[in-house]
C-alpha cells in the first residue's frame, strides 16, 4: 500500500520513469539472494545450464552433425550397468545413459523456455485484451477460456499430441504444440484478475485524466505492476512445462526414438519393472536429471513468491 | 445467491457447447477414414468399402452437418468405438472407471488428513525447523514427477522387497472375482470383496492399491499442504485470534478452536476440486502401476492413435470438471457467507 500511494503522488515524468525501477527491484532481489532456497535453486540452475552449453565437450557426439540421436553400444536388449566409457551405464536397446542425460538437458531447457515464453506471451495479450477493455470482449474472452480450462491439462495435451502425431512426424514439436495450446489459459485468467484490480486504482485514474493513451497506460503503469507476480508464475512453469513434456515422451507421444530426451529414457525403464532392483540405473540418473531439473525451477519460484509476498513473512 | 446459481446454470450448456466444439475440431483434424471409428465397429481395407463408409456416415459432408451428427450421438450416449478396448467407448468408461474411482477415493483420503494436518502443525510452527521440514517435504513433492515417483516404488517394494506388485488383482483373486458366485456390486475391488464377505479379496485390492494411491498422494500432499499452511498463517494473524487470546483463551483453544475451523475454507474447496484432478489425472499413475483404469485406457488409446476413444474420455472428464467447479464455488459460499458470488 505504501508503494501504491507513493506512485499516486508521483507525476508520469520522467524523473518517475528512471526512479520507478532502481526503488522496486532491490527489496525483493536481496530478500533473495539471502534466501537459502533461492540459492539452492539457482546454484542447481546454473549448473544445468553448464552441462547444457558445454554438452559437446562432455558428451562429444560421434555425428557432429546429428547430436541429439543417443549412441548405441550395441543392439542387446537387456541394459547394462554403468562401466568404462558409459559412466551411467546403457538403457534398453543399449542407448548411452549419460550422453541421454547431458544432450537431454538442452532439450529441457527448449522445452521449457519455448513453451513457457509462447503460453505467456499469447496468455499475457490476451488477458491484457480482456482485463483492460472489458464488456463484451472480457465475456467472449472469458469463456473461451473456460472451455479450454475445462479439459484436464495432462489429458487434452495428450489428446492433440495424438492428432496431431498422424500428420505432423515430430514429435518434439507436436508435444510442444500441445502443451503451449492447453498452457495460454492460465495466465489469461491470472493476468486479467491483476489488471481489473489496478485497473481503477487512483493512479490509473489520474493518468487517464490528464489524457495518457490507453496503450501507454497498460503498458507503463499496469503491466509493470503484475509482472513480478507472473515472473513467479513462470518460473514455476518452466519446470512444469518440461514435466509434462516428459509425461507425453513417457507415455510413447513426445520425441522420436533415441533422441536425447529424459522423458523418453525413462520410459525404456517401464518393461523393465520386474527386474528394476536389478537394473537401478536405467530410473535413478534420468529420473534424477529430471526430479533436480523441475526442483530447481520450483526453488526459485518458491522464493520468488515469499520475497514478494508480505503476508508470508509476518512472525506468529 | 441464487441469481448467481441461475447464471452459472444458464452458462453451463454454453460451456459444454463450446467443448463440444473444441472436442470435434480436434476431431475434423482427423482424415475421414480415421473418423470413421465414431460410427463403425471395424475399418476394412477395401478402398471401395472405405469409401462406402464414408458416403453413408457423410464423413465429406459440410462441417456443420457432421457436427450435428455427432452431438446428436453423443446425446444418445454414443461415443463410438474404441479400438483399443474392443467395445464401444461408452461401455469401455463404464468398465473403467469404478477402478479409477476406487484408486482416486484411496488416495484422496491420505492426501487431506495428512496433507491439512502437516499444514496445520508449519503454520503453527512458523519458520522453524517443522515448518522448513514441511517446506522440503512440500516442494520435493509436487517437482518429483510421477512416474518417477512411482518407478522408484515399484524397484523397492515390488522388484525388491516383493511387498506390493502392480496391477489390480493377484491371479487367484481375479478367478475369484469372475466365478459364479461373486457378485459384483461396484466394480471396486475393496467394496465388492467386503460386500462379498470375502476379506482376502478386500486385503489383495488394498495390497495393489497402496503403491499407486501413495505415488499419487505424494505429489498432491504439497499442495493441500501449501493451502492449508498459508490458510493457516493467514487466520493467525487476524484481530479476531488477538481477541481470542487477549481475553485469556489457551493457546490449544485459540489453535484449534478459533483459528483452524476458518483456516479449512480453502482446505475444503481445493479438496474438492482435487478429488476431480485425481480421477482425471491418473494417467500417468495408472500407466506405471499397469493399473487397469480409465487413465490408462486413455494412454493406451493415445499410444494406438485412437483419438475416438481419447476424445470420448477426454469430453466426460471435461464435463466432470465443468459441473465440479460449479458445485466448488457454491459449496465455497455456504462455508464462507462473506463471500459474494454476483
Amino acid at each position: 500500500m505504501v508503494t501504491e500511494s507513493k506512485r499516486l503522488i508521483r507525476p508520469d515524468t520522467a524523473t518517475a520513469q528512471t526512479l520507478a525501477p532502481r526503488s522496486r527491484v532491490p527489496a525483493w532481489l536481496i530478500a533473495l539472494l539471502k534466501n537459502p532456497v533461492s540459492i539452492t535453486g539457482t546454484a542447481l540452475v546454473v549448473a544445468f545450464v553448464v552441462v547444457a552449453v558445454f554438452a559437446p565437450l562432455i558428451a562429444p557426439p560421434p555425428i557432429p552433425s546429428e547430436p541429439y540421436q543417443i549412441p548405441r553400444q550395441g543392439f542387446l536388449s537387456e541394459p547394462q550397468p554403468p562401466a568404462q566409457g558409459e559412466p551411467m551405464g546403457t538403457t534398453q536397446g543399449q542407448y548411452d545413459i549419460f550422453y541421454g542425460v547431458v544432450w537431454g538437458t538442452r532439450t529441457a531447457f527448449k522445452i521449457g523456455l519455448i513453451v513457457t515464453s509462447l503460453t505467456f506471451l499469447i496468455g499475457g495479450m490476451v488477458g491484457a485484451v480482456s482485463g483492460y477493455i472489458g464488456g463484451w470482449a472480457d465475456e467472449i474472452i472469458q469463456r473461451i477460456v473456460e472451455i479450454f480450462l475445462a479439459f484436464p491439462f495432462l489429458l487434452a495435451a495428450l489428446t492433440l499430441a495424438t492428432i496431431l502425431g498422424a500428420k505432423i512426424q515430430n514429435g518434439l514439436i507436436t508435444g510442444m504444440i500441445a502443451l503451449v495450446v492447453f498452457g495460454w489459459p492460465g495466465y489469461t485468467r491470472l493476468i486479467r484478475g491483476d489488471i481489473l484490480a489496478v485497473k481503477n486504482m487512483d493512479y490509473v485514474m489520474a493518468a487517464r485524466v490528464v489524457g495518457v493513451p490507453n496503450w501507454r497506460i497498460l503498458f507503463r503503469h499496469i503491466i509493470p505492476n503484475s509482472f513480478y507476480s507472473l515472473l513467479v508464475v513462470a518460473s514455476l512453469d518452466v519446470g512444469t512445462n518440461v514435466l509434462t513434456f516428459a509425461a507425453l515422451s513417457f507415455l510413447g507421444l513426445g520425441t522420436s526414438e533415441g533422441y536425447a530426451d529424459w522423458g523418453q529414457l525413462l520410459s525404456y525403464a517401464r518393461n523393465w519393472i520386474p527386474t528394476l532392483n536389478t537394473h537401478w540405473w536405467i530410473v535413478v540418473f534420468p529420473g534424477l536429471a529430471l526430479l533436480l531439473f523441475v526442483l530447481a525451477f520450483n526453488l526459485i519460484g518458491d522464493a520468488f513468491r515469499d520475497a514478494l509476498d508480505p503476508r508470508m513473512s509476518t512472525r506468529v | 445467491m441464487s441469481k448467481y446459481i441461475i447464471r452459472r446454470l444458464l452458462i453451463l450448456p454454453l460451456v459444454m457447447f463450446g467443448l463440444s466444439v473444441l472436442i470435434f475440431g480436434m476431431l475434423m483434424m482427423l482424415d475421414p477414414v480415421e473418423r470413421a471409428a465414431l460410427y463403425v465397429t471395424n475399418i476394412p481395407k477395401n478402398p471401395d468399402a472405405i469409401q462406402a463408409i464414408i458416403d453413408k456416415y457423410g464423413l465429406n459432408q459440410p462441417i456443420y452437418i457432421q457436427y450435428g451428427r455427432w452431438l446428436g450421438n453423443i446425446l444418445h450416449g454414443n461415443l463410438g468405438w474404441s479400438k483399443t478396448a474392443q467395445m464401444p467407448v461408452t461401455q469401455a468408461i463404464e468398465t473403467y472407471f469404478p477402478a479409477t474411482l476406487e484408486l482416486a477415493l484411496w488416495s484422496f483420503t491420505p492426501i487431506m488428513v495428512v496433507g491439512t494436518w502437516l499444514g496445520i502443525e508449519a503454520a503453527i510452527h512458523h519458520d522453524t525447523f517443522i515448518d522448513q521440514a514441511a517446506r522440503v517435504f512440500s516442494i520435493i513433492g509436487y517437482s518429483f514427477p510421477t512416474f518417477v515417483f512411482g518407478l522408484l516404488v515399484l524397484m523397492i517394494f515390488y522388484a525388491d522387497l516383493q511387498w506390493f506388485p502392480p496391477g489390480r488383482l493377484s491371479v487367484w483373486a481375479n478367478q475369484a472375482i469372475t466365478s459364479p458366485g461373486f457378485h459384483t456390486y461396484t466394480g471396486m475391488y475393496t467394496v465388492d470383496g467386503l460386500l462379498n464377505g470375502r476379506p482376502d479379496i478386500f486385503l489383495d485390492a488394498l495390497r495393489h492399491l497402496f503403491l499407486p494411491a501413495l505415488t499419487l498422494a505424494y505429489v498432491d500432499w504439497a499442495l493441500i499442504l501449501r493451502v492449508a499452511r498459508s490458510s493457516m498463517l493467514e487466520m493467525l494473524n487476524q484481530d479476531y485470534i488477538r481477541t481470542a487470546r487477549a481475553k485469556g483463551l489457551s493457546n490449544q483453544q485459540v489453535i484449534y478452536g478459533h483459528a483452524r475451523p476458518n483456516a479449512m475454507i480453502p482446505v475444503v474447496t481445493i479438496g474438492g476440486l482435487l478429488m476431480v484432478g485425481l480421477l482425471n489425472g491418473v494417467v500417468i499413475t495408472e500407466t506405471v502401476f499397469n493399473y487397469h483404469g480409465m487413465g490408462l485406457l486413455a494412454a493406451n488409446s493415445a499410444l494406438n492413435f485412437d483419438a475416438v476413444s481419447v476424445l470420448g474420455i477426454a469430453l466426460l472428464a471435461g464435463a466432470v470438471l465443468v459441473i465440479a467447479n460449479l458445485v466448488v464455488d457454491i459449496l465455497y459460499h455456504y462455508l464462507d457467507p462473506r463471500i459474494t458470488l454476483e
